[in-house]
Formats: C-alpha cells, structure tokens, sequence
C-alpha cells in the first residue's frame, strides 16, 4: 500500500451498503470528508457570526476577514450586479479551500482530487451560468460568441472557436482543480515513499522536499480555491453583463 | 538544477510506479465508477445544506455585524468631528474674549489716563491761579510797604538828622526844613534804593 501513491485516492464504503434503486449512494470517505469540511465551515463562522463584539475576536477576524475577501473579489470581477450570487460563490470557494485542506492532513481523503467531484461542480456552474445569461439577455445571450470587431472573413472562424471555449469551460475548470490536487498529493506520497526506501542515508533530501512541497501543496490548495472561485465570477460576469 | 533532480525523480517513480501497477488493479481510482453516483450523490447534500445555511443564517449575519460596526464607525467619526468642530468654535469664542476684554482694559486703561490727566490739569489749573492771587496780593502788600517804607525812611531820617544836629550844634532846627531836604535827597537817590 505505501508503494502505491495512487491508493490514497481510493474510495471506499463506510458502513452498509445504500441503495436507493439500482443507484448506490453508500456513505464512503469522500462522503465523510465532505461532511466534515461542511460542518467545519459552518461551525467557525457561526462562531465568527453568533456575537457582534466592537473588536471582533480570532473567529470572528477570520469570518469576517473571508466575508469581505470574497465580496471583493466578486465586486471586483463580476461587478454589483453579481451580489445575488454572493452566497453560493463564497459557498463554493470556501466548500473546495476546505476539502483542499483537510487534504493536506495526512491520512484524509482529499475530495477534491476526484474529477467526478469537480465535474459536478464545474458542470453545475456552467449550466447557472448559460441559464442566467439566457433569462438576462434572452437569445442576445448568443452574441457571446460573436466578438465585436473581427472582419467578417474569419467569423465563421472565430465562432466555432468561441463555441468550443465556452463548451470546454467546465471540462477546463474541473480538469484544473483535479489534476493540481491529484498531481500534487501523488507527488507528496512519492516523496514520501522515498524517504523510507532511502533510509536514514539518503532520506533526507526527499524529505526536505517533501517538506517543501507540503508548503507548496497548502498555498496550492489555496490558490486553486481562488481560481475555481474567481473562474466561476468571471464566467458569471459574461453571463452579467455581456460585453462583446 | 533542483527542478531537474525533481522531474528525474518522479519519471523514476513513474517507472517504478508502472511495475507495481502491473501487479495491482491498476489505473487511477479517479476513474473507477463504482462511487461515481455516491459521490454525486453527497457531494449535492452536504453541499446543499452548506449553502442553504450559509445564505440564509450565517452570511446575513455576518454582512449585519460588518454593517453594524461600519455605521457604528462612521457614527464615532461623526461624533469626533462634531466634537473638534465645538471644541474650535468654543477656542474661538474664547479667544474672541480675550481679545475683547484685552480692548476693554485697554480703553478702560486710556479713560482712567485721561481722567487724571483731566484732574490734574484742572487742579493744577486753579493752584497757578490761587498761586497767582496770593502772589498779587504779595506784590500789593509790598508795594504798600515799599511805599510806607520810604516815608518812615524819610521820617527817620529827619529825626535822625534832627537829633544830630542838637547833639552837634545844641540847637534846633525847624523839622520842616530839615524834611524838605531829606524830600528833596530821597526823591534824587529814591531810585538807588528802592530800585526794583
């Protein structure tokens, strides 16, 4: 098992077997991490929401700290018009920061290192996203694919390429997420199982890396948070307020 | 050089990795749909409630208390600004005091000057003018005397000089000669002796 670094992304089933007609919807570890990533972010900011103390305490910094780093970073890309959809981004971004995290605890499973996971997001952001912009700009909406300013000779050109790019949005969005976790947490177990196999002579030089890339691999799961995050504002913000 | 070791080392891995692949099942369990719909499955509650909760209980509450201790903020800013702006116009008002009780000591200062000026001048005034009565009063007193003075002068002198003469000669002489005489001196020498 420790040779292997691709068993840590097993899932397996926890408890009986559920069934709910020919589906089965077992609780496995990726179900259990993604209620405790759940439950950790609904405990720290209801304890960062319960009192309003004029010097907000660490729990509260912190909620409210994450509160206006999102608003931000929404205002910022997708303007005010996406302030009904405050919720559900910093839902999204502190749901995937969290299974990042937790990741990073050894032994965890991660949740987001499985493209199925990602997909679904990813695919569930894109088809919002199309239905948004279809009920604000009606067929209008379709102008997306034209660019304003390109000669009418490379057109047809242009919107095929354009139809593509909007199509692979959420392929390229839950590709990103699931490769830069699974790549990473590979990575670490390699490292890892080079430590043991180099011994007490050579070990240490891939455990500094390892060390090393456990600090990459925190900013990494950060950083992909905020770019699924700020992916789907930016997605939001063609769908808001068309632009070409 | 360190990102070269690092790709040689995991091409090594992969290497490594391969042969033991071969001998378990083999690919990425990422890929392996038995879970798929369990995942799905999950993934849609927990994140569900997640959302539900925080849109409808967590995040207004945090968006009122940022809202609340903003306006709470703004409030105290507002109340300082009034604060500073009273506190100058009460400096204001102060040193407008200052300035003006400053004028009015100063008047009340020129006034006082004045008025003792004015005092003294007037007593000054009525002093010259008893200084100079008294003095014509003296002046006359003494032009009286100077006047009487010369005629018991004159008086002496004949009765000197009539004494004189009997002790000298052993008669007496006519006084009324002797006056005209003694007239007649005085009124030649009068101005030697009672020249002013």
């Amino acid at each position: 098992m420790a040779a292997n670094p691709m068993t840590q992304f097993e899932v397996y089933r926890i408890g009986p077997e559920i069934k709910i007609g020919a589906f089965d919807i077992s609780f496995t570890n990726a179900s259990l991490f993604m209620v405790v990533s759940s439950l950790a972010i609904l405990i720290i900011f209801n304890l960062g929401s319960k009192r309003n103390s004029f010097l907000p305490n660490k729990v509260q910094l912190l909620a409210e700290l994450s509160y206006t780093f999102v608003s931000k970073m929404i205002s910022d890309t997708a303007g005010s018009k996406a302030k009904p959809y405050f919720s559900f981004i910093f839902s999204l971004f502190m749901f995937v920061l969290f299974c990042n995290m937790f990741g990073m605890i050894p032994y965890t499973f991660t949740v987001t290192s499985h493209i199925i996971v990602t997909f679904v997001l990813a695919a569930f952001i894109f088809i919002g996203v199309t239905i948004i912009g279809f009920i604000k700009h009606g067929l209008g909406y379709l102008k997306l694919f034209v660019p304003s300013g390109v000669p009418i000779v490379l057109l047809p050109l242009i919107v095929v390429i354009e139809i593509i790019s909007y199509l692979s949005r959420p392929i390229s969005l839950s590709v990103r997420l699931f490769a830069n976790m699974m790549a990473g947490h590979t990575m670490m177990k390699v490292f890892g199982g080079f430590v043991i196999s180099l011994g007490v002579v050579g070990g240490w030089l891939p455990l500094s890396f390892s060390v090393a890339l456990t600090g990459l691999e925190i900013l990494v799961a950060f950083l992909q948070a905020y770019v699924f995050a700020i992916l789907t504002c930016i997605y939001l913000n063609d769908a808001l307020n068309l632009h070409h | 050089m360190v990102k070269k070791i690092f790709f040689q080392l995991i091409f090594f891995n992969l290497f490594f990795l391969k042969e033991v692949f071969a001998a378990e099942s083999g690919g990425m369990p990422q890929l392996n749909p038995e879970f798929w719909i369990s995942q799905i499955f999950w993934l849609t509650l927990t994140f569900g409630i997640l959302y539900i909760v925080l849109s409808k209980l967590i995040l207004p509450k945090i968006s009122a208390n940022l809202e609340l201790r903003k306006s709470q903020i703004q409030e105290n800013i507002e109340a300082a600004e009034k604060q500073r702006e009273s506190s100058e116009a009460k400096l204001k008002e102060y040193d407008d005091i200052i300035s003006k009780s400053k004028l009015e000591a100063n008047n009340i200062f020129k006034e006082a000057r004045e008025n003792v000026l004015k005092e003294i001048n007037a007593k000054k005034e009525t002093l010259d003018k008893q200084i100079d009565e008294e003095i014509k009063k003296v002046e006359q007193e003494i032009n009286l005397l100077r006047k009487g003075a010369s005629e018991k002068i004159n008086k002496i002198a004949i009765e000197t000089t009539s004494e004189l003469l009997v002790k000298l000669i052993g008669t007496e002489v006519n006084n009324s000669s002797i006056s005209a005489i003694v007239d007649d001196l005085s009124k030649r020498n009068g101005d030697k002796y009672y020249g002013n």
